[in-house]
């Protein structure tokens, strides 16, 4: 598993099911060894994205480019890409030798030659010692490693992963999360990953598509999205979001402000991507964790008084509603651990922000 | 379920388990016994197994029929059941009403049927003959090709069903997976869907095999007394030459054959599963 991965690319992929958009003109590129999650609500069109590229799905209109070369026709078993599906879909009748071996006897490759791979592969994947192992034997984890191992025993020029860890519980999930990461890391190849969990996407992720209606809303690395997403739908599925609706004011010299809702209340903003217009009616997101509870003495560019409308501890944090004056509901999360405040319903606080905190965002296009 | 059943579980079973004890297991043992008691006590009738030739054409007849039999319905069936997993939900319907369909008929009706169809002077050998194909009519009926294109045509949807049932369990996933490993069609058929649908192939398979053992109508109605098979053989013996001693035994035989098909065939597959009871 040495030969470095492929760069795939989608050129106006379109699919119709009769009336039915489920994608809609999207174009992307994957460069060569990078991990690329489709990420989306249920319906979004990232599963028959996915299904496009592994060939189960044929596009309406469109292409897909493996190395600039268009293998939109072929059908699936001649694009030489490894898939695992959801539920691993290993075969019940062979053992997890003879599974991870298929892909290599469809090809072809002599007993020998198979066992040495297999071997490999099972090493890759730390089941060393599971060859003769029915599947059903198996926990959840290790079928998840065989799927993998079965995936990747051909070198595939690509890996695709369609919700790989969604049949797992929360504590393995991550485990797991962890060892797909090094497993990418480890084999240099071209992994492309369908989830609609957006932690996992985050964490496993050199690169995220976000979909929604079929359409690709925002693609780039997890921390430029995160910090600056894009529109309402990216700020919110990416991470929790508060959202301050106003008109737009100034700039003067310390930036930007937003006069939020006709209340003469100014909101201080900065924003690398979208700075709107003078009068322009504008959106800002705040993530909850960039918001601080103030002592006394304490000031920042931003600050709200209120008082908490409802609070719930967290372990490692609080998480606060809070009804402010003139800002309606604010969530905020606080680090448990050094907290300025005992957190008690109806108790008045004041919050504070920075002016880089809050992001202007589009509103979504229906 | 767990543990010993307790007495009211016995209670509950009692009037059935009398009413099949009484009238139906102590009759049959009645009439086996026969075989060991008429024309003269002991084992002479099964004697004749190893010493008439007669008997053991019949048999062996008999087992030749039934084997190619089950062989021809477990390669249409599967076609059919193939088929059928494969349709849309609505073809589904009509196929399934297609395969059922005949089961409704009189098993009479239906090899009377044959027989119009296959005679000198029936549809095949007319059209055959006004085509210009053949100049002599097919001895297609009243003989053993008769009667294994009637036994395949009763047979082929008791092999569909328990084939189309282990066909559906089988997981579309598995075969879309197989694929996009690198498989071509007929490697997922032959390595994924093939291997997947056995269990139902070897249920269907014993089924139509103990079922067509003791077939008695189509043969006597298709092979017109020429060919005969084991259940016709013992009702010739019994009522017609009233040997009650011969027929019975070869009647003991065939219980004994289907008991032993049973026992070898629950050795390789989970009996209750095959014939529909859940784990």
């Amino acid at each position: 598993m040495s030969a470095a991965g492929h760069a795939l690319s989608l050129r106006q992929l379109t699919k119709l099911y009769g009336d039915f958009v489920a994608v809609e003109d999207v174009s992307l590129d994957v460069a060569q060894g990078q991990f690329l999650t489709l990420l989306g609500p249920s319906g979004s069109g990232k599963t028959t994205i996915l299904m496009a590229i592994a060939g189960f799905v044929a596009p309406t209109a469109g292409t897909v480019l493996l190395d600039g070369r268009d293998i939109t026709p072929l059908p699936p078993e001649k694009r030489d890409f490894g898939m695992v599906f959801q539920g691993y879909a290993l075969f019940p009748h062979m053992t997890v030798a003879e599974n991870v071996a298929f892909p290599l006897r469809v090809r072809g490759m002599t007993r020998a030659d198979r066992d040495v791979k297999v071997r490999a592969a099972l090493d890759l994947v730390q089941l060393t010692g599971f060859a003769d192992r029915q599947p059903r034997q198996l926990s959840g984890g290790q079928q998840q490693r065989v799927a993998l191992a079965r995936a990747l025993v051909f070198d595939p020029a690509l890996l695709l992963l369609d919700e790989p860890l969604s049949a797992l519980d929360k504590k393995l999930r991550a485990e797991l999360q962890e060892e797909l990461k090094a497993l990418h890391r480890r084999v240099g190849r071209t992994f492309v990953n369908v989830t609609h969990d957006q932690e996992e996407a985050l964490s496993l992720s050199d690169s995220i598509a976000i979909l929604n209606h079929g359409k690709l809303i925002q693609m780039g690395d997890p921390a430029a999205l995160y910090e600056n997403p894009r529109t309402r739908f990216v700020a919110d599925f990416l991470g929790k979001s508060n959202f301050l609706e106003g008109v737009a004011r100034g700039p003067d010299a310390k930036g930007m402000l937003l006069e939020a809702g006709g209340t003469g209340v100014h909101v201080r903003f900065a924003g690398p991507i979208t700075i709107p217009a003078e009068g322009a009616r504008s959106l800002l997101s705040l993530r909850p964790e960039k918001l601080m509870v103030l002592g006394e003495n304490e000031t920042a560019e931003n600050i709200v008084h209120g008082s908490i409308r409802a609070w719930s501890y967290l372990g490692a944090g609080f998480s606060l509603v809070v009804a402010t004056e003139h800002l309606g509901e604010i969530r905020a999360v606080l680090p448990a651990w050094n907290s300025a405040i005992a957190p008690a319903e109806g108790l008045p606080v004041r919050l504070g922000w920075a002016a880089d905190a809050a992001v202007p965002v589009l509103e979504d296009v229906a | 379920m767990s543990g010993k059943p307790g007495i009211g579980w016995w209670l509950l079973i009692l009037p059935a388990l009398i009413l099949v004890l009484g009238f139906y297991v102590a009759p049959i043992l009645q009439v086996l016994a026969i075989s060991v008691s008429e024309p003269e006590p002991g084992l002479g009738n099964y004697e004749r197994l190893l010493t008439s030739e007669g008997v053991q054409r019949v048999i062996l007849t008999t087992l030749r029929i039934c084997l190619i039999t089950t062989a021809c319905a477990l390669l249409l069936g599967y076609a059919i059941a193939y088929a059928i997993t494969l349709a849309s939900p609505r073809a589904r319907g009509w196929w399934m009403l297609a395969v059922l369909v005949p089961l409704w008929i009189s098993v009479l009706v239906r090899a009377f049927a044959w027989v119009t169809l296959l005679r000198r002077q029936g549809l095949v050998n007319n059209t055959l003959m006004q085509s210009g194909l053949i100049s002599e009519p097919l001895p297609l009926v009243w003989n053993e090709f008769g009667i294994l294109v009637g036994m395949v045509h009763y047979m082929v949807p008791f092999a569909v069903l328990p084939m189309l049932s282990s066909m559906r369990e089988i997981e579309p996933r598995l075969l879309a997976a197989a694929r996009g490993l690198g498989a071509s069609r007929g490697q997922v058929f032959r390595q994924v869907f093939l291997p997947l649908s056995m269990p139902g192939v070897i249920a269907a398979g014993v089924l139509v095999f103990i079922f067509s053992l003791g077939f008695y109508i189509t043969p006597a109605i298709l092979g017109g007394g020429k060919t005969l098979m084991v259940a016709e053989w013992i009702s010739l013996q019994i009522l017609d030459l009233i040997r009650w001693g011969l027929g019975t035994m070869m009647a003991t035989m065939l219980i004994i054959t289907i008991l032993v098909t049973l026992i070898i065939f629950s050795r390789i597959v989970d009996l209750r599963r095959m014939f529909g009871a859940g784990n």
